[in-house]
């Protein structure tokens, strides 16, 4: 039995049930982590597009859609994987509540990822032509080669609310103050910015010394501005008596701390200085370093805002 | 009509008898409450109190799990009762994170959410709430309150003033009301989880909610690297001594 004073104002807690702990744990961070990534590459490569002529960002056709591809499986994946009920997914289509934005976000996902797929086999037997050259189903996909394009605008579109549903479950998670709907749609679009170039600087070794530079200069401006909006909500969300309960589980030390300013260094810091180094004089290697060091700490810093918000106490 | 409940917290004495009588009625399982009674103790020695509170889901008029649940297995009933169909529920969670109260739980027997119906199978045929009955010092009163002949609605009348509802600043316009309540009783903030102050067993976190292998990949992984010792007869198992790791984080 552990003995302490207790202050004639306090009141202590004497009996009460076990409180649950972390209900949505390392599933739907990897969930959050991998959305950016496929949505990310999606808006970063339209505007490499826009910017660029298509032959200064070779392979970029397909394999934009092809990254894009295998992070929303991952994140479908996983997302059905986190339910106590996976088969009863279906209920999402067959009995939508469209108040809540798990089921519009479900929507949206199913069709993006499923335009996608589309543009991956246009995109992918357009660059191999010898590939599958017998196959019915591919001389019909070679067939509609120019639906690429058209299709594109709407992916990119799409791409923008599927990146941000998820802070719009989490203003609709009202237990949850730190999860506040400006802040996380900010930060999941800055997200997918900073892991959509990650990603993309990995691909880029042949590409014009231009669109590198502009993969380059949205890294780090995208990790900048997150950084900023972290510390803004590190040291002045004082207003709310619950987000000063919740933060206390980063400002008070401990594993928390340590995973916050990991992924802080990890993520922000780091890249941002070797980007903006790399800005002036380009190095490739330290780049990647830099990319992957952002997809770490994103993850890390995605885990830390999940699971902090569910360990205070709601009665 | 619109029912609702109250809790007068001067009568309260906790003796439970409410929380055993939810567990029976809804067949609740192990490690999961519908209602629960928690135990507050104000002040230092020689001059303390201890506070009962009953909680249990406050069927909230603007309810944010019937907002966030994604297949509506959360939804109203006419007479303003936030009921949960267990047959559609997918198991997200989203509710849980939505609800300011930490009323929802997830069932280990069903998979599925689950939380105080203010007993919905009895008031259709015409019995009031299990805790209601079992309460001995009628500290539990529940009626239409937009019958202002109620019992409830003259109790809320006759009390104007000490009439509380938890966390009114999140909008959820609860329709669970609490007589003799104040700040240290109805704010979870504003006390403390002190480990080793457990009246009659530690205060802890479970590292996970009801069945902790619940997902499709732990049942690939668990015969691999083995389950967590987290299934009901754990809590048989458990040491009952002071080394007892416990997960409670003091302070908060």
């Amino acid at each position: 039995m552990e003995h302490s004073v207790i202050e004639a104002t306090k009141a202590v807690v004497t009996l009460d049930v076990a409180l649950p702990g972390i209900i949505w744990g390392w599933m739907i961070t990897l969930n959050m982590w991998a959305k950016s990534i496929g949505t990310g590459v999606i808006l970063i490569g339209a505007f490499l597009l826009y910017r660029h002529k298509k032959e200064d960002l070779v392979g970029l056709r397909w394999k934009m859609p092809l990254i894009s591809f295998i992070f929303l499986n991952i994140f479908l994946l996983f997302t059905l994987l986190d339910l106590h009920q996976p088969l009863r997914m279906i209920n999402i289509f067959i009995h939508p509540h469209w108040t809540s934005a798990i089921t519009v976000g479900a929507w949206m996902a199913s069709l993006f990822t499923g335009l996608v797929t589309l543009m991956l086999a246009i995109g992918f037997l357009d660059a191999h032509p010898d590939t599958a050259r017998h196959s019915g189903i591919a001389k019909s996909i070679r067939k509609i080669s120019s639906s690429y394009e058209k299709i594109f605008p709407f992916v990119v579109f799409l791409a923008l609310p599927v990146t941000m549903y998820t802070a719009i479950i989490m203003a609709e998670s009202s237990a949850r103050e730190l999860w506040a709907a400006p802040a996380e749609l900010i930060q999941m679009l800055l997200a997918a910015f900073m892991v959509g170039s990650a990603s993309l600087i990995f691909i880029s070794e042949k590409w014009s010394v231009e669109a590198r530079k502009d993969l380059t200069l949205i890294l780090a401006l995208s990790v900048f501005f997150s950084f900023l909006m972290y510390m803004g909500e590190y040291f002045f969300s004082f207003k709310s008596e619950e987000i000063e309960a919740t933060i206390a589980y980063v400002h008070s030390g401990g594993s928390y701390n340590l995973q916050f300013w990991s992924a802080m260094a990890l993520g922000y810091i780091i890249p941002f200085f070797i980007a903006m180094g790399s800005l002036k004089d380009e190095n490739r290697t330290l780049m990647k370093f830099a990319a992957l060091t952002t997809l770490i700490g994103l993850y890390l810093a995605k885990s830390t805002w999940l699971e902090i918000p569910q360990m205070i106490p709601l009665s | 009509m619109k029912l609702g409940f109250l809790v007068d917290l001067s009568l309260c004495m906790g003796c439970k008898g409410c929380e055993v009588a939810c567990k029976v009625e809804n067949e609740v399982p192990l490690s999961s409450w519908r209602l629960r009674v928690k135990y507050i103790d104000v002040g230092t020695f020689p001059d303390t109190s201890r506070n009962f509170t009953p909680l249990r889901c406050n069927h909230c008029e603007n309810a944010p799990c019937e907002r966030i649940c994604p297949v509506s297995a959360l939804h109203y009933l006419p007479n303003g009762i936030v009921n949960v169909d267990n047959s559609r529920c997918i198991g997200c969670a989203g509710c849980m994170m939505a609800c300011p109260y930490g009323a929802i739980y997830m069932d280990p027997e069903t998979n599925t959410a689950d939380k105080c119906t203010y007993c919905a199978h009895r008031i259709e045929g015409g019995l009031m709430p299990a805790c209601v009955v079992a309460c001995p010092v009628e500290a539990n009163i529940f009626g239409d309150i937009e019958d202002e002949t109620s019992h409830i609605s003259r109790y809320i009348m006759e009390h104007q003033g000490n009439v509380q509802v938890r966390k009114p600043e999140k909008h959820t316009n609860p329709k669970h009301f609490y007589v003799g309540g104040g700040n240290q009783t109805l704010n979870p903030l504003a006390h403390e989880r002190i480990e080793g102050y457990g009246l009659f067993n530690n205060i802890t976190h479970l590292d996970t909610l009801g069945d902790p292998h619940h997902s499709i990949l732990d049942r690939f992984t668990g015969p691999i690297f083995g389950h967590k010792h987290l299934d009901n007869k754990s809590f048989i198992d458990m040491p009952n001594d002071d080394n007892h790791e416990s997960h409670e984080e003091g302070g908060h």
